[in-house]
C-alpha cells in the first residue's frame, strides 16, 4: 500500500471513529479553525458554542466536523447574497477596489463575461493608470469578453477624470453595466485612499446615486489583515460587498467568517481560477464545508 | 488590536512581576498570550507551537536580570527566539542581499503565487543591481498566462533602463528561458532575471512547468516571492515550492502595509531559506534589506520592552 493511500485510509478511519468530545478534542477543533485563518477570537467563539451543547458526548470526527460546518454556515448564510443589479440605473456603476494584486482586474473580466452571458451590455473603465501594463491587461480582457474598454488617452492620466468621461459616454451609448477598475492600494496609505474617494466624488457629479456597488476584492490567501482592509476600505469608500478570489488554491479564506461576524457585509462572489468563467456565487454551506476539509 | 494584545500580555506579566526566577507555570501562562499574539500576526500554527516549545524550554528556571521584571525577561526570550528563527543569531546584523557569486550570466528565477509581486520585484532587483553593483541585467518574462504580463515587465525594464528580452508570441516558458540565456551569453549580461507566471502550489502542471525551467536554467538564486499579508496557508505554499522547485531565498512584499508579517516566520521555518529582501512599495526603488530584529519586533509588537531589556 502506498504512503498516500495509507494516509488516506487512516484519516478516513479517524473520521468515523467515535471519541469523547473532551478538552483535547475541542482544542483540536479550535486549531483546525485557526489553521483555516478564522483567527483566534472567531475560532474560540465557535468552539465555545460547541462546548456548551456537546461537551462530553461521544461523536465521530465526521459528525463533529459536519456540525461545526453547519454552525459556520449559519454565520455565513446572512452574508451570502448575490450582487444586486438595478436595471433602473443606466448604467449600473460598479467600483472595484482592494489592495495590490488581489484580483480586481481579473474579477472585472469575470463579471463582464457573466453580464454579457446574461445579455447585458457591459463596459470597463481602465482606472488603474499607475501600474505597468494595467490598461493593456484590461484591454485584452475587454476583447475576450466583448466589453468596451474606456482607456486613458495617455499614461499616468487621472483616474477620476477617466471615470467621469467613461460614465458620461456610457450614459449616452446605453451601456447597462459599467465596471470601474482601480489601481491596487494599501488601505494604510491615506493619500492613495483619498484618491479613491476622489474617483467616487467625480463619478457622483455625473450620477449622484453612483457608484451603485462598491466591490472589495479580497485574496483568500490573506490572513488577519483582511479585517483591517475591510474596515478601512469600508470607511473610506462605503464598500457594499466582497469578492473572495483564489479559492482554487489551498488557502481556505477563513477570515471571511470573522469578517461576517464583525462587519456583516455581503459576500457576493468567489474566484476559482484565472479564466473569465471562473467566478461563482458565494455559497455559505460549500464554503463552510471547505473550511472544515469536507466536500 | 496591537495595543490590546500588548496590554493583555502586560497584564499576565504584571502578575509575574515580583517573583525572582521563572517557574514553569509562570512561563506557561505567559506563553498562552504569546501564542495568541503570534497567531494574530499570521504565524502558522505549527510554527507557533514549535517556537513556544523552544521558548518554554529556554525560559523555565532562567535567572532574571536584577533591573528588569521576569515579565520583561520572558518577552526578551521570545523575541530572541523569533530573531533567531528569522535568520539572525548573536551579533547578526541580518543584512543579506542576493548571492550572485557564479559565472556570468547568473540566472535568478522568480517564483510564487498569483499576484504576490514577482514582476514588480524583478524590476526592483534590476534597478538595484544596475545602480548599486553596476551589473548588466536582462529581464525576461516567462509569463505566457496573465494578459499583458510580458508587456508589464517590458515597461518596468524601460523605467529602470535595462533591457528586456524581446517578446515573441507563441513561445513556451522553457523556450523563452532558453532564448534568454542564449542572448545573455552572447551579449555578455551579468545577470538574467527570469520572471514567471503566478501559480498555485497545488497546480501540478504549472509546478512541473517551472521545475522544468529551473532544471534547464539552473538559477543561482530561486526567489520565492510572498505577500506579507499571507495567512496560515504560508506553510503549504512554502512546502510545495520548496519540494517541487527548490528555493534559495524569500522576498517578502507589501511590508509597507500594516500586516504584522508572521508569514515570514512560517516561510523561513518551512523552507529553511533565508529571507533576502523586502518589498516596501509599488515604486521600483522600494526594495529593502531584511533585518530579522525589525521583523521580529513587528510580529511580536513589543519592541519597547525588548529594547528596555537590552539596555539593562
Ligand atoms: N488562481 C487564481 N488566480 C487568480 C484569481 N483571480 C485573480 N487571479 C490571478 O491573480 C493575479 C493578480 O490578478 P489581477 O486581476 O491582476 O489583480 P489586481 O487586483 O487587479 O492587481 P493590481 O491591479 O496590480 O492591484 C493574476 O495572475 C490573476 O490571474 C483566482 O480566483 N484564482
Ligand atoms: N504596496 C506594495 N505593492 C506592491 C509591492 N510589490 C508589488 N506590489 C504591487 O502588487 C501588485 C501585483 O504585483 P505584480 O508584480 O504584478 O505581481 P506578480 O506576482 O507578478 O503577479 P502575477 O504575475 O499575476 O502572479 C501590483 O499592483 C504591484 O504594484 C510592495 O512591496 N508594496
Ligand atoms: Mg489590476
Ligand atoms: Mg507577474
Amino acid at each position: 500500500m502506498s504512503r498516500s493511500t495509507a494516509k488516506l485510509t487512516e484519516s478516513v478511519t479517524t473520521l468515523f471513529r467515535k471519541r469523547r468530545l473532551d478538552e483535547e478534542a475541542l482544542e483540536e477543533l479550535e486549531e483546525t479553525l485557526i489553521a483555516a485563518d478564522l483567527g483566534v477570537a472567531a475560532s474560540r467563539r465557535i468552539v465555545e458554542g460547541f462546548r456548551k451543547t456537546r461537551f462530553g458526548k461521544e461523536v465521530t470526527d465526521e459528525e463533529v466536523k459536519g456540525a461545526l460546518a453547519d454552525a459556520i454556515a449559519e454565520i455565513l448564510s446572512p452574508v451570502a447574497q448575490p450582487m444586486p443589479l438595478d436595471p433602473g440605473h443606466a448604467p449600473h456603476v460598479v467600483l472595484v477596489v482592494g489592495v495590490n494584486g488581489t484580483g480586481k482586474t481579473t474579477t472585472i473580466a469575470k463579471l463582464g463575461q457573466q453580464y454579457r452571458d446574461q445579455g447585458l451590455s457591459c463596459a470597463f473603465v481602465a482606472g488603474d493608470t499607475f501600474r505597468a501594463a494595467a490598461v493593456e491587461q484590461l484591454q485584452i480582457w475587454g476583447d475576450r469578453t466583448g466589453c468596451r474598454v474606456h482607456a486613458p488617452a495617455k499614461e499616468g492620466a487621472d483616474a477620476a477624470g477617466l471615470a467621469f468621461d467613461a460614465l458620461k459616454a456610457a450614459r449616452e451609448d446605453g451601456t447597462q453595466v459599467l465596471l470601474v477598475d482601480t489601481a491596487g492600494r494599501l488601505h494604510n496609505k491615506s493619500a492613495l485612499m483619498e484618491e479613491l474617494r476622489k474617483v467616487v466624488r467625480v463619478i457622483r457629479r455625473v450620477d449622484e446615486t453612483a457608484p451603485h456597488s462598491v466591490l472589495l476584492v479580497l485574496d483568500a490567501t490573506t490572513g488577519q489583515n483582511a479585517i483591517q482592509q475591510c474596515k478601512v476600505f469600508g470607511e473610506m469608500v462605503n464598500v457594499t460587498g466582497l469578492a473572495v478570489t483564489k479559492l482554487d488554491g489551498s488557502a481556505k479564506g477563513g477570515v471571511v467568517v470573522a469578517l461576517a461576524q464583525e462587519f456583516g457585509l455581503p459576500v457576493h462572489f468567489v474566484g476559482v481560477g484565472e479564466k473569465a468563467g471562473d467566478l461563482r456565487p458565494f455559497e455559505a454551506r460549500d464554503f463552510a464545508r471547505g473550511l472544515m476539509g469536507l466536500d | 488590536m496591537f495595543e490590546a494584545l500588548s496590554s493583555k500580555l502586560n497584564g499576565v506579566f504584571d502578575r509575574l512581576r515580583r517573583r525572582g526566577a521563572l517557574s514553569e507555570t509562570d512561563v506557561q501562562e505567559a506563553l498562552r498570550e504569546v501564542r495568541v499574539a503570534l497567531l494574530e500576526a499570521d504565524v502558522a500554527l505549527p510554527v507557533v507551537k514549535d517556537l513556544t516549545a523552544r521558548v518554554r524550554e529556554r525560559a523555565v528556571g532562567q535567572e532574571v536580570l536584577k533591573s528588569v521584571s521576569p515579565a520583561q525577561q520572558v518577552i526578551k526570550i521570545v523575541n530572541d527566539a523569533l530573531v533567531e528563527a528569522l535568520g539572525g543569531g548573536e551579533g547578526d546584523t541580518g543584512a543579506r542581499g542576493l548571492d550572485l557569486n557564479a559565472p556570468a550570466p547568473v540566472p535568478v528565477l522568480m517564483v510564487g503565487l498569483q499576484g504576490s509581486g514577482k514582476t514588480t520585484t524583478s524590476g526592483k532587483i534590476a534597478l538595484r543591481l544596475k545602480t548599486r553593483e553596476k551589473k548588466k541585467v536582462l529581464l525576461a518574462s516567462l509569463d505566457v498566462h496573465r494578459p499583458a504580463a510580458q508587456l508589464q515587465l517590458e515597461t518596468l525594464a524601460k523605467q529602470v533602463g535595462v533591457t528586456s528580452l524581446p517578446i515573441v508570441a507563441g513561445q513556451t516558458p522553457l523556450q523563452i528561458a532558453e532564448r534568454a540565456m542564449d542572448v545573455a551569453r552572447r551579449e555578455l549580461y551579468d545577470v538574467v532575471v527570469l520572471d514567471t507566471a503566478g501559480r498555485l502550489a497545488i497546480d501540478e502542471a504549472l509546478m512541473a512547468e517551472v521545475a522544468q525551467v529551473k532544471a534547464f536554467a539552473r538559477p543561482h538564486e530561486t526567489l520565492l516571492v510572498v505577500d506579507a499579508m499571507t495567512g496560515q496557508d504560508a506553510v503549504n505554499t512554502a512546502r510545495a515550492f520548496q519540494e517541487k522547485v527548490g528555493v534559495t531565498g524569500i522576498v517578502m512584499t507589501r511590508i509597507d502595509g500594516d500586516a504584522r508579517g508572521g508569514a515570514a516566520l512560517s516561510m523561513r521555518a518551512v523552507t529553511g531559506a533565508p529571507i533576502k529582501l523586502l518589498g516596501a512599495g509599488e515604486k521600483l526603488d522600494a526594495l529593502e534589506d531584511f533585518h530579522p530584529d525589525r521583523i521580529a519586533g513587528r510580529i511580536l509588537g513589543m519592541g519597547d520592552i525588548v529594547s528596555l531589556v537590552e539596555r539593562a
